[in-house]
């Protein structure tokens, strides 16, 4: 018994800790390719190149006073940043890595992780309310609407993906992708997903719980210190947790791209983490390239343009399945 | 006692709790989140009947959509803190009724056994009469364990036996959503409204002209 409780915890820390690592170097990565983007250099003073520079970050975040608001609700105050970090890091636990290489190969694996990814909503509309502020309070409902809105898209986007793949467990999504890759198949539906994600983690053009110009820094300009650099790790692990999805659901997860020689050498994790990294230089590159969204103008395009058109994306991809006796037998 | 058993003792004992809070606690505020624990309590619940699925869907329907619109909505009112000023014994005989016919059905339908599960007793083989007069160590149990999984049972059975049932149900859905659009819509006169359609479908001679 005592075996299997430490071998359970080695597993989890496998997972959890490189998810940090990854964590603290998107962050650098984001800072170092929006800087060359405007031909700057960006940090490059810690470490070479800069490379020390989330652990830097980290630190200082670390040794800070943490400031309690005094009319906030502090019980809820503390819990939002925690609960926050949770939720983001729990969704890992059904990512599958390679071939076996699994955690928990959950049968309803995708529908967990959808679940996890709208729980996520409490921690910010937690903070937001608790903080007792303004500029916090708008944020936080700013932030959940968005990210309610943006789930039922996703949430069919991803029904048309399962259609094809006829399984929710992850594994099996991307195995039925060994022939070809859903991106190829799908590419329109991989848009609308792309851009459903960019809405659902709060990432430019759809920042606005953060929109500096009007609110200050969305819902945690109260938090400092721990509290904050927590909302920033849940934050950008949501965004590699994102990318991920996009990788198993459209980019064949593990697979290389053509089942030949030089392609197969290279084992399916490294495949898996490339795939994501790319994913994520998107991410970085939406960022530097677009600009910032109307508020009335993201809830036009939520409701009034990707509800339907996911929709009608499913009754398609239904049809043709079915019209070409095409769907997955299991 | 086994993990299962004490796992449903923790989650229904503190599904019991959230949900005495929920009614008992002064913010409204806190009344949702008690709410929200009590839903994730029940999904955990439905977890350890083995109903994975279920589970899922009470976390994304329940806790990801209403409960999110219910605390929205808690938040945006701006409730005062009220304070409990009404006697408690008022409601307590019709309560009271209620609880005892609630009692009374939950009582009738345990017998005895509290979590059904086939992982610690092999409850799922009692009626296979078939295994049972069989030699145990010649038969091949990998073929004994049914492969089906939740969402493929469910929809078995959801498409064919009971597709009137769904049907209706969801017609029923559709009917309270348009019933709700019709309450909240109304037609405003002087607004100025961006058309994205024509701004899109202008040209630069419908949109520029010259200004003598």
């Amino acid at each position: 018994m005592t075996y299997y409780i430490i071998s359970w915890i080695i597993e989890i820390l496998i997972i959890v800790v490189p998810l940090l690592i990854a964590v603290a170097y998107f962050t650098l990565a984001e800072r170092k390719i929006i800087a060359s983007m405007q031909r700057r250099r960006g940090p490059d003073k810690v470490g070479i190149w800069g490379l020390l520079q989330p652990l830097a970050d980290g630190l200082k975040l670390l040794v800070k006073e943490t400031i309690l608001p005094s009319n906030s609700n502090v019980a809820i105050f503390v819990a939002a940043p925690i609960m926050t970090f949770l939720l983001s890091v729990l969704g890992w636990a059904v990512i599958p890595y390679g071939e076996t290489v699994v955690l928990s190969d959950l049968n309803v694996g995708i529908l967990y992780v959808f679940a996890v990814s709208s729980l996520g909503v409490y921690g910010i509309l937690m903070s937001g309310w608790s903080s007792n502020s303004k500029y916090a309070f708008l944020g936080a409902l700013r932030s959940a609407a968005q990210m309610v809105s943006y789930e039922v898209s996703l949430g069919l986007i991803i029904i048309s993906v399962l259609l094809c793949a006829g399984s929710l467990n992850l594994s099996k999504i991307v195995l039925a992708q060994e022939s070809i890759w859903y991106i190829i198949p799908l590419f329109p539906v991989f848009l609308m997903f792309f851009i459903s994600a960019l809405a659902e983690t709060n990432r430019a053009p759809f920042d606005l719980p953060e929109a500096e110009a009007e609110l200050v820094a969305g819902y945690n300009v109260e938090y400092s210190a721990m509290g904050f650099a927590l909302f920033f790790l849940g934050e950008y692990a949501n965004i590699l947790m994102m990318c991920a999805l996009t990788t198993i659901l459209f980019l064949g997860g593990w697979l290389p791209p053509i089942a030949i020689l030089p392609f197969t050498l290279i084992p399916g994790p490294l495949w898996f983490g490339i795939k994501i990294a790319f994913i994520g230089f998107v991410f970085i590159w939406v960022r530097a390239s677009y600009p910032r969204y109307r508020y009335d103008q993201l809830m036009r395009l939520g409701w009034k343009v990707f509800l339907p058109l996911s929709l009608a994306w499913v009754l398609l991809v239904s049809g043709v399945l079915v019209g070409f006796d095409w769907y997955p037998v299991f | 006692m086994n993990i299962e058993v004490f796992l449903f003792y923790i989650f229904s004992s503190l599904a019991i709790i959230c949900g005495i809070m929920v009614i008992s606690s002064r913010n409204p505020v806190f009344s949702v989140l008690f709410l929200v624990l009590v839903f994730c309590n029940a999904a955990g619940l439905l977890l350890l009947l083995e109903t994975d699925f279920l589970a899922m869907l009470f976390l994304i329907v329940y806790v990801g959509a209403i409960a999110v619109l219910f605390l929205f909505v808690v938040m945006m009112l701006n409730v005062r803190i009220t304070t409990l000023k009404e006697s408690v014994l008022r409601y307590l005989p019709i309560g009271g009724l209620i609880l005892f016919i609630f009692f009374f059905e939950v009582g009738s339908v345990i017998n005895g056994d509290l979590v059904p599960f086939f992982s610690s007793k092999l409850a799922c083989f009692e009626n296979d009469f078939l295994i049972l007069n069989q030699d145990l160590k010649t038969t091949l149990w990998t073929n004994q364990i049914d492969p089906t999984t939740n969402v493929a049972a469910l929809g078995e059975v959801l498409y064919t036996y009971y597709v009137y049932c769904f049907i209706i149900a969801s017609l029923i859905l559709l009917v309270a959503m348009i019933g709700a659009i019709l309450l909240t819509m109304r037609k405003r006169t002087n607004v100025k409204k961006q058309e994205i359609f024509d701004q899109v479908y202008g040209n630069i001679n419908t949109n520029v002209r010259y200004v003598n």
